[in-house]
């Protein structure tokens, strides 16, 4: 039995969880309480103790990204990653981009705030810039036709940008600057197994007002930015 | 392959670029390399990379690969007669990747927090963590050499070229703070495999020497200096 253990609204694990489902892979999921982590997850990923953690036979597998390459690599219906080389080599680079630019930038303009908050909003706004640069001309997806490697990587925007804005009371995707971000989102999130497995609104936003209200907290600032 | 189809940016000191050297070595693919001047990014690499605007920088029939292991990748897929990198296995590749992405995100940025840290208990916290992270490698190297020579197995591999090109950093902080990272007696495994993998041929000439690098990081704390000065 494939096990996946994650926590619900985790970008890393839902990236993983799409990966399965858009193959047909079946799995067992199991929730993970990342603020009371289990032995099971401490004995996974003595490592990094984090999730999302691919259990297949004896097989256990950390890291999303190199958990997508490993079921695009046994499981070959659908592939994820393109074929040629450099295209392989381009979508690599953008999820790499994504992860170590825009969404750093985009959760520190949402949980600071004054001067580090604009400084943070401004680089978000430059990152998503150029990731729009990268849709033009591509069709409904950064896949082409079909959903990829990396639209699972970037998909996180659609569930936890929206939400950021909200209460980082910021403006990020502006259907005006990126029509195309904007066009990709909506295609993504009608993709029928993207619906099926998409964390609920409400609770997304309260689980990320209590963080942004921790953060604060700790650094010692009013609540109100 | 004409040395002209195949073009790398770079600096001989970055264990970055170094990753991309070797593994072009490996699948001897003739290349040219073009050195880029500390202080000074070329109108090329600006072009290449605008993104980062970083080395290395690969540039195939005109189109730039960034980012040092998405091009060691690249160039595995792309010249795929002679040695392979990756491992065929879908799990090894997965090791592999994992081993290669902890070099980055944790290894090495403890190494450079351990040779700038300032008093001795900043500087017994780093060694500590580091020495951890060297007992991991120990037993990584184990799982995934499976008792051979290296990462790989038999042969150099991704993992190898991802780590192996940091030894001469590795040693470079081993020198200057009297230290032992890779011991024979604690970690035998690693001082087996950096000896082999130094000596490889397609390592052999690509990392610089330890006091070559002494020499530059010395240059370029004194440069780092001078400007907070000013």
């Amino acid at each position: 039995m494939i096990k996946l253990v994650g926590f619900w609204v985790s970008p890393f694990v839902l990236r993983v969880s799409w990966a399965l489902k858009l193959k047909g892979v079946e799995y067992e999921y199991i929730e993970e309480d990342v603020f009371n982590k289990s032995p099971l997850l401490l004995e996974l990923n003595p490592v990094h103790k984090k999730v999302p953690v691919l259990v297949h036979g004896h097989n256990v597998i950390v890291e999303s990204l190199v958990i997508l390459e490993y079921i695009d690599e046994t499981w070959k219906q659908y592939p994820l990653l393109p074929q040629e080389p450099c295209d392989r080599a381009n979508a690599r680079f953008w999820a790499k981009f994504a992860e170590e630019k825009l969404m750093k930038n985009s959760w520190t303009a949402m949980s600071s705030q004054g001067d580090e908050k604009k400084l943070f909003l401004q680089s978000t706004l430059e990152d998503l810039e150029k990731i729009e640069g990268e849709l033009k001309g591509k069709g409904k997806y950064f896949g082409g036709e079909n959903l990829g490697y990396l639209d699972l990587a970037l998909g996180w925007i659609t569930y936890l940008v929206p939400v950021w804005e909200d209460i980082g009371s910021i403006t990020i995707l502006d259907p005006v600057k990126f029509p195309c971000t904007t066009a990709w989102m909506q295609n993504f999130l009608n993709h029928p197994v993207i619906k099926e497995d998409f964390p609920p609104r409400d609770k997304t936003d309260f689980y990320f007002r209590t963080r942004r209200e921790e953060i604060l907290a700790l650094v010692g600032s009013p609540s109100k930015g | 392959m004409a040395a002209s189809d195949v073009k790398l940016l770079g600096t001989s000191p970055s264990p970055y670029v170094n990753r991309v050297q070797i593994a072009l070595n490996l699948k001897s693919i003739e290349f040219e390399f073009l050195e880029e001047t500390f202080g000074a990014k070329s109108e090329l690499l600006l072009k290449s990379n605008p993104i980062h605007k970083k080395i290395p920088v690969m540039i195939h029939n005109d189109k730039p690969i960034c980012e040092s292991l998405i091009i060691v990748q690249y160039i595995d897929e792309v010249w795929t007669s002679g040695p392979t990198i990756l491992p065929s296995d879908p799990y090894d590749r997965a090791m592999a990747r994992f081993w290669a992405a902890f070099v980055e995100d944790k290894w090495y940025p403890t190494l450079k927090e351990l040779r700038m840290a300032e008093g001795e208990e900043a500087k017994t916290a780093a060694l500590e963590k580091l020495m951890e992270m060297m007992t991991l490698w120990e037993d990584a190297f184990a799982k995934c050499g499976k008792g051979k020579g290296f990462f790989g197995g038999e042969c150099i591999g991704y993992l190898d070229i991802a780590f192996g090109s940091f030894l001469g950093w590795l040693k470079v902080t081993e020198e200057m703070l009297e230290i032992k990272l890779i011991d024979e007696a604690k970690t035998p495994g690693l001082a087996g495999w950096a000896e082999r993998f130094c000596s490889h041929e397609a390592v052999k000439g690509v990392i610089p020497e330890t006091e070559k690098l002494i020499e530059l990081l010395k240059k370029f704390q004194a440069m780092a200096k001078a400007q907070s000065q000013n």
